[in-house]
């Protein structure tokens, strides 16, 4: 099993989760989170001056996959977050030790 | 002096749309701050009610507004403590109770106090700050109040037209929040740190509270429900339109944004340069001068950056340079026909009337800056006006006042930058 975490443009999270369904991803998790990369900051404007704001606003998704569907899941999460300009995030996979479902006590991929 | 249940009924309605505009106030500037101080914004807004308003019953009344002491300089103590409630205030003809007036004028200096929240943003001691409230409604506020809104006053006297407070109340906390933001020092960080509002809906809805409390503030100042009530009225709302049209426009031309803070401080500009003329001008000369204070506001806020001094929220700009516009703007857009006091330049009076402004503007300032500082040093030397640096960064809602506004430090509408 693998954790998959995206960091994606926060608007792009309607079209990145069908897609992920239609994998057979049964669940994920979102966080607000703010960051920087290539992207940088951003400016904004309050009463005409100019404010950099170094952070931008992303979404982290974080969910499990069996091992077997990494690449697909990848290639999912790729097509549907992207938007082809600067900033649209980045995406990595982390070995998961153990998981376990809390309702059953229900442990490896049985937990997914 | 016979009563009107009517012009009765209609300045205790407006007693009651001024005090509104304190908690307008406060979402107003709270929604502008980071979300480690919002509460500390509320607070202060809301403790400077309580405090004005016993300050001014036990003697901030009467220094307005008791019998003259001579000179037309300061009120005596007829008033103090509200006694004699039924005797008339002097130089008024007025057809509602005099406590009724006295509670009307209470809530101007609780909303013109309240300004200063702004000013001080971030870095104000809680304390200090209610200490130098009560002085500040005592030593700055009640005189110019006598000097101008008391028909007994030098400045009333010299024919100085300011209808709800372009002097008293806007150029006042203009030019005091100057001198306060100069003794108190810049926030840490100012101006390279980007300190930027946190909760723009909730500015927003403190902006339309405003707005909506303007009408009893500007209107109720006529202290009847006739004809000058409602041409205020009528004129208050242009000037907000005018004020938000005039900041957007400029601004759209210098950024190619409309914004909405923009919006809001456009028709807050408005708002602040109509108070002196509500009651003198026409409706179409209202938009002019609002649009011309919502462009003045958008150049003045920038002011700061200029000179080097940390206005957090803007007082000087909006309320400061928006009320010298207004109250000069008596001097050339007051008219015969909507008011018989005064007529200005345009209506064929000749260059006096605005003069005449020009020293109430020049005397409001001078006078609110020089006694202000003195008062905020004092403040500063004995109780503290100024939280320790540890406190300014962790935010003063937990230093200061051991609440948090949000749970995990977003906020209301907040895009998540506490830090």
């Amino acid at each position: 099993m693998q954790l998959i975490t995206a960091i994606i443009k926060p608007f792009m999270l309607d079209q990145v989760r069908p897609a992920l369904e239609q994998l057979g991803v049964y669940g994920m998790t979102v966080t607000e989170v703010s960051g920087f990369g290539r992207q940088k900051g951003h400016t904004e404007i309050y009463r005409g001056a100019e404010y950099q704001v170094s952070f931008n606003p992303k979404l982290r998704l974080e969910m499990v996959v069996d091992d077997a569907r990494v690449d697909a899941v990848l290639d999912a999460l790729v097509s549907s977050a992207r938007t082809g300009s600067i900033g649209d995030g980045k995406i990595w996979t982390t070995p998961v030790g153990a998981l376990v479902r809390v309702r059953t006590g229900e442990r490896g991929t049985d937990a997914l | 002096m016979p009563i009107d249940t009517g012009d009765t009924a209609w300045l205790m309605l407006c007693t009651a749309l001024v005090l509104f505009m304190a908690p307008g106030l406060a979402f107003f500037y709270g929604g502008m701050v980071r979300s480690k101080h919002v509460l500390s914004m509320l607070a202060q807004n809301f403790a400077v009610i309580a405090v004005v308003s016993v300050v001014w019953v036990v003697v901030g009344y009467t220094l307005a507004f008791g019998p003259d002491l001579g000179g037309g300089l300061l009120g005596g103590l007829h008033f103090a403590g509200f006694a004699n409630p039924q005797d008339a205030v002097p130089g008024l003809h007025l057809h509602v109770p005099p406590i009724a007036y006295a509670t009307f004028q209470m809530m101007f200096a609780v909303v013109t106090t309240a300004l200063l929240t702004g000013a001080g943003a971030d870095r104000m001691r809680f304390s200090g700050f209610l200490a130098f409230a009560g002085l500040w409604v005592l030593l700055v506020y009640a005189p110019l109040a006598h000097w101008v809104f008391s028909p007994v006053g030098w400045l009333a006297k010299r024919g100085l037209l300011d209808f709800a407070g372009g002097t008293v109340v806007e150029i006042n906390a203009g030019a005091s929040a100057l001198a306060l933001v100069l003794v108190l020092g810049r926030r840490r960080g100012w101006p390279h740190d980007a300190m930027a509002p946190h909760s723009l809906p909730l500015t927003l809805l403190g902006a339309g509270i405003l707005w909506f409390g303007w009408f009893g503030f500007n209107a109720g100042s006529a202290l009847s429900a006739g004809d000058l009530a409602a041409q205020a009225l009528v004129s208050t709302h242009l000037a907000a339109c005018g004020g938000l049209l005039g900041w957007v426009a400029l601004e759209w031309r210098a950024t190619r944004h409309a914004t909405t803070l923009g919006a809001a401080s456009g028709a807050i500009a408005g708002l602040v340069a109509i108070t002196p003329a509500a009651g003198y001008v026409n409706s179409a000369d209202a938009i002019v001068i609002g649009f011309l204070a919502g462009a003045a506001g958008l150049y003045a806020v920038r002011l700061k950056f200029r000179h080097g001094y940390d206005d957090s929220l803007d007082v000087v700009g909006v309320h400061g340079v928006c009320g010298v516009v207004g109250t000069l703007a008596v001097g050339l857009f007051a008219t015969h026909t909507v008011n018989r006091a005064g007529r200005g330049l345009f209506d064929g009076g000749g260059l006096h009337l605005l003069g005449t402004q020009a020293l109430g503007v020049v005397v409001a300032a001078g006078y609110a800056f020089v006694v202000t500082a003195a008062i905020a040093f004092a403040v500063q030397r004995t109780i503290g006006l100024r939280v320790a640096d540890h406190m300014e960064l962790q935010g003063l809602d937990r230093a200061v006042h051991a609440e948090t506004a949000y749970e995990h430090g977003g906020g209301f509408g907040s895009s998540n930058r506490s830090f």
